[in-house]
């Protein structure tokens, strides 16, 4: 049998029986779709005139001299609700309208995604149910209010480690009960095909744009480009319009407290091939195959598994996927704050970190481009808390 | 003829499928609530490999994973326990696993010690058939019945392709959704009864959501082969945790009930 949605050996569709019909009807929807003027109109549309799409590519003096090389941002902290997040929801939102569906499901780990999804339910006229673990709801509070001030109901999630990995959980469950007139959104390009391949599709808007910017700013290709990688579709995004380029890509994950301590979520540093969630990918398990905790000082990056395409890129050596740890990310938030005047998401924090501990590897013409995939404003208060309520 | 075959080759319907979770809550319980269930009537033993992220089971059968987690239980915990129940009975016994466990410890290599363990058939939970090519090699290589799950929005198309792959039972889902207790077996699970049986000779069990005599006679109504239950026995073994003595009074109790019909 054709075994679908594979790169390399992993991917797959590793699902309930329950689900398997409705991601047949949602990858022929998908197909259908993406080649459908009308779809590919309104996409646009409301990438432009409701997400404020392009998002510029800005260049830092102060950062470019401080690291000794040109240091480019991806301003995707300025796309509305402030992450890369909507890229994806605007299109698979529009996919489940036109399939009929009735409502949105979601998972959340920093609230992004859950607050992406809230913003287009609401512009759309869809009822939205997002999963949150608990520890997340505590740690992204402002995320919450966001999300239910926008009508979403935001669910939180009590079982297993109450974090990512479970609210994705109880999203398949609530998806196989609801099968037939809810669309789950999954916020990453993780998950059962089509999952991986479409939210890649929607975020590669990402890497075309930066493609296009450099080239008239630079009149050439970057030499590096750098994004942090939870589930990794921030990263996909900018990544794959590159894939083919002579262009270094940097994958950064996070080390939490250092990957020989265990209290990390580095899956592709550390993690090795299993299934979880749909999918065949690197995953962080025991020598039995269960799912360990993870760690991770931003609730975003904090999950166990990572797209199954990040793992085919890690095997052929194409993309290059190192770590950093909570400490440095808290150098890069406050670093690219005020050297710049941009606070940084802590996912994205991580990028920025990995090139302040590369600086040795670049010239000073080096174009080295950062996705910041969101703004930090929403880890403002964890910070602060973490150092005592010191900026 | 295979243990399961043997089972469904005998007259009476429906035959009884008893669900509980591998070393829940601990090796030694979980043995002598698994001989419980089987001096209650229990015709096939089902055995839940527990782990981590369990995403088709309720709440019910979340708790019953964590808490055999929790007091250690491994692959090599469950084969143990499946060696023991061997020792003393001869009913047929299948895993319900999810795929990493198997992937993790290598395909062949988890279904040769299945096998050789004592174990007559898998089901693997997050395992449809357009992806089960290496594991249902794996199965017909170490004589083990590969058995697969259908489910009310399984296309007739699949269910050809699924029944065609399918040995010992096929478990069909009663409802929409996840394991755990429900009031009644719903109509959907009576058509879809009546859906699959155009398609196959291979006996067909429902499950999800059975508790009661009454659901039991639902199901032998419409024609079911066997009914599965696990949530209902998992909750048995959940309420009696300090006494291992009353669990398994409870559950051959409960077992003999529920095959009764009163």
């Amino acid at each position: 049998m054709k075994r679908k949605g594979r790169y390399g050996k992993y991917g797959g569709q590793y699902v309930s029986e329950t689900l398997m019909d409705a991601l047949i009807e949602l990858e022929t929807a998908y197909e259908k779709i993406k080649r459908d003027p009308g779809f590919v109109r309104d996409l646009a549309a409301l990438q432009q005139e409701y997400a404020g799409r392009e998002t510029p590519l800005t260049f830092c003096p102060n950062a470019s001299r401080e690291l000794g090389c040109r240091i480019y941002l991806k301003r995707e902290d300025l796309v509305h609700g402030g992450s890369h997040k909507l890229n994806n929801t605007l299109g698979q939102a529009l996919l489940a309208k036109h399939m009929g569906k009735k409502r949105l499901i979601a998972e959340t780990g920093a609230g992004q995604h859950g607050v992406a999804t809230a913003i287009i339910g609401a512009a759309l006229g869809m009822p939205v149910e997002v999963y949150m673990g608990e520890v997340d709801t505590k740690r992204q509070a402002l995320n919450v209010f966001r999300m239910e001030l926008m009508g979403a109901k935001v669910i939180p999630v009590k079982s297993g480690t109450k974090t990512l990995k479970d609210a994705i959980n109880e999203a398949l469950r609530d998806w196989v009960a609801h099968v037939r007139d809810t669309y789950y959104l999954i916020g990453s390009v993780v998950g059962p095909h089509p999952y991986p391949l479409m939210v890649r599709d929607f975020q590669s808007v990402i890497g075309k744009e930066a493609r296009r910017q450099v080239m008239k700013k630079e009149a050439r290709l970057p030499d590096t480009i750098v994004a942090c990688v939870g589930g990794g579709s921030n990263a996909m995004g900018i990544f794959y319009p590159f894939v083919k380029d002579d262009v270094e890509l940097i994958g950064v994950e996070a080390g939490g407290e250092g990957i020989e301590t265990g209290k990390h979520s580095a899956t592709l540093c550390a993690g090795e091939a299993g299934v979880l969630h749909g999918t065949l990918s690197y995953l962080l398990q025991d020598d039995d195959g269960q799912v360990l905790p993870t760690h991770s000082i931003s609730a975003g990056l904090d999950y166990p598994g990572v797209g199954p395409e990040h793992a085919m890129l890690k095997d052929s050596g194409r993309v290059t996927y190192t770590a950093v740890n909570d400490p440095d990310v808290l150098d890069a938030f406050r670093f690219l704050s005020q050297k710049e005047g941009i606070i940084p998401a802590l996912e994205s924090a991580h990028a920025v970190a990995w090139v302040m501990k590369n600086t040795d590897r670049f010239d000073r013409d080096d174009i080295v481009i950062i996705n910041l995939s969101g703004r930090g404003d929403k880890d403002v208060a964890e910070v602060a808390a973490l150092q005592g309520g010191r900026s | 003829m295979r243990r399961i075959d043997t089972v469904f080759s005998r007259a009476e319907r429906p035959v009884f499928i008893g669900f509980t979770v591998a070393g829940d809550p601990d090796k030694e319980t979980c043995i002598r609530a698994a001989m419980a269930l089987i001096e209650g009537g229990t015709d096939i033993l089902e055995l839940g490999v527990p782990f981590s992220d369990p995403v088709a089971d309720g709440p019910t059968i979340q708790k019953a994973d964590e808490r055999s987690l929790a007091a250690g239980t491994n692959v090599d915990t469950i084969f143990e326990i499946v060696r023991e129940i061997r020792k003393r009975s001869d009913v047929p016994i299948v895993f319900l696993a999810y795929y990493n466990m198997i992937y993790h410890r290598g395909i062949d290599r988890f279904y040769q010690e299945a096998h050789d363990a004592g174990v007559d058939g898998i089901l693997v939970a997050d395992m449809p058939v357009e992806e089960s090519d290496e594991v249902y090699k794996a199965a017909l290589r170490h004589y083990i019945d590969p058995i697969f799950l259908i489910t009310q929005t399984t296309s007739d198309e699949r269910i050809r392709k699924i029944a065609d792959k399918s040995r010992g039972y096929l478990y069909l889902v009663a409802v929409l959704g996840v394991t755990g207790v429900r009031d009644t077996v719903s109509t959907g699970a009576l058509d879809l009864l009546k859906r699959v049986r155009r398609f196959t000779d291979v006996p067909l069990a429902l499950g999800f959501g059975i508790s009661t005599p009454a659901h039991v006679k639902t199901c032998a109504d419409a024609g079911a082969d066997g009914v599965i239950v696990g949530s209902a026995i998992v909750e048995i073994v959940e309420k009696n945790l300090g006494d291992p003595q009353q669990m398994a009074h409870s559950l051959r109790s409960y077992v003999a009930r529920m095959k009764t019909g009163h």
